[in-house]
């Protein structure tokens, strides 16, 4: 936690950019580069800053270590899911074709739920790891 | 023009890699290891990899140095200084002998005629976007032709995130800890 | 087996290596934990650069497809070593965790100090 005004308003003027920023590379990567494993650490990095310079406690009254734990599990889920969901439709395991009425827009529809899954996973573990290290309950 | 640019890059990687080696001095290190991320970075963009140069900028400066540093306040901020001992050097010098040796018989840098491009690749980059209706071949192919590797690797990530907490936030401390 | 003729076509190759040993150089011969896995994050890095520069063609571009492009760099490499970054910063946060929960227990990063304690007591 720091005490310098510089650092204190740049931060809080350039979080909202880093997390549309995040979203823009989450679901543009269809089109340009990105995706969700590089939009999960965006969008944790933004968090990570807002935590190194206000103290994680702060972050914490907002966003407690319990909320990211169950993003955690809810990607790999949310990945799963759309897995088994190809299967309960006839098709294959991760078959992104039965997802709709026609396979291409099927497969726009698992890729960008996949790829949210990715995202908040990646995004949950590296705001968790970071909460971990910052305050370790020894 | 790329050839240049690349061995530039691996010049700056290469200096940054020996400042890792002789520096002591932990922060200092983990910075210059942020530094080596970014290095790699751009390499990768000049490579024509923006999707890893995204990722390895984002990793590699964003999250990695961020952990190194808790981890070096947690613990100490020097290295303690070390004997000079032949034996790891001679080890090293040998094992990149050999590995350089091996690559004499792979194809020329840049060539596009290699066994690598022959086989899968190809299909990907002619029949991704029909398939998947996804121009960036790369993300067809990560969230789609590799749906379930990609699953593998999600879970893996979780069960790094899971064993991070379980070693650092636990509710209780083992024994024979100090501190409470 | 000319090492000179070879040069202009592989240099690339060799220079990742002898970035890799310099990882390889900084695990096997330093006692501070903190320092051999930033060896080992040097190592991994250079490992993706060699997968990435077998991905390059000459004259090609990046592998998303756009009107009046002919060659593509291999996307292949690309989402391997994509996926590989992402699960490498996270095994490297469990060996950071489980760095600072031995510097908690035995008071030291250092290899050798450690060991040293086994055989005093």
């Amino acid at each position: 936690m720091t005490e310098d005004v510089v650092l204190r308003v740049i931060t809080k003027q350039l979080i909202p950019y880093i997390l549309l920023f995040a979203l823009y590379v989450q679901f543009h990567g269809d089109f340009g580069p990105g995706g969700g494993f590089q939009a999960g650490v965006l969008f944790g990095a933004a968090f990570i800053l807002y935590g190194m310079v206000f103290g994680v406690a702060t972050v914490e009254q907002l966003f407690s270590t319990s909320v990211f734990r169950i993003g955690i599990a809810a990607g790999v889920l949310l990945y799963s899911a759309v897995g088994l969901a190809g299967l309960m439709l006839a098709g294959n395991f991760l078959d992104y074709n039965v997802l709709a009425a026609y396979p291409k827009e099927g497969q726009h529809i698992g890729i960008m739920v996949i790829e949210f899954g990715v995202g908040v996973t990646v995004a949950a573990v590296v705001v968790s790891a970071f909460y971990a290290f910052a305050q370790p309950k020894a | 023009m790329i050839d240049v640019l690349d061995y530039v890059m691996l010049f700056f990687l290469a200096a940054t890699a020996i400042g890792i080696v002789r520096l002591r001095g932990l922060i200092a290190v983990v910075m210059l290891s942020g530094i080596y991320s970014l290095l790699a970075a751009s390499l990768f963009v000049i490579l024509d990899a923006p999707d890893v140069a995204l990722t390895e900028a984002a990793v590699g400066v964003g999250a990695a140095t961020v952990l190194m540093l808790g981890t070096v306040a947690l613990t100490t901020r020097e290295e303690k200084p070390v004997r000079f001992r032949p034996l790891p050097l001679v080890v090293v010098v040998v094992t990149g002998i050999v590995l350089i040796y091996g690559t004499l018989s792979l194809p020329p840098f840049g060539a596009a005629d290699v066994p690598a491009r022959l086989h899968v690749s190809p299909l990907y980059l002619a029949e991704g976007y029909e398939q998947t209706g996804v121009p960036n071949i790369v993300t067809a192919v990560l969230a789609s032709y590799r749906g379930f590797d990609t699953l593998g690797e999600v879970v893996v990530i979780m069960a790094a995130g899971v064993g991070v907490i379980a070693l650092l936030a636990g509710r209780r401390s083992g024994q024979g800890e100090k501190g409470e | 087996m000319d090492f000179v003729s070879n040069f202009a076509t592989h240099y690339n190759y060799w220079l990742v290596i002898v970035l890799m040993m310099t990882g390889f150089y900084l695990v096997i011969s330093r006692p501070n934990m903190v320092k051999q896995l930033i060896g080992l994050s040097l190592f991994q890095a250079s490992v993706f650069i060699l997968y990435i520069s077998f991905a390059y063609v000459a004259d090609g571009t990046a592998p998303i497809l756009a009107e009046g492009q002919e060659i593509y760099a291999n996307p292949l490499p690309h989402v391997l070593i994509l996926t590989a970054i992402v699960v490498g910063i996270a095994t490297t946060a469990v060996g950071l965790a489980l760095v600072v929960r031995i510097h908690r227990a035995f008071g030291t990063i250092e290899e050798n100090e450690i060991q040293d304690m086994g055989r005093h007591s």
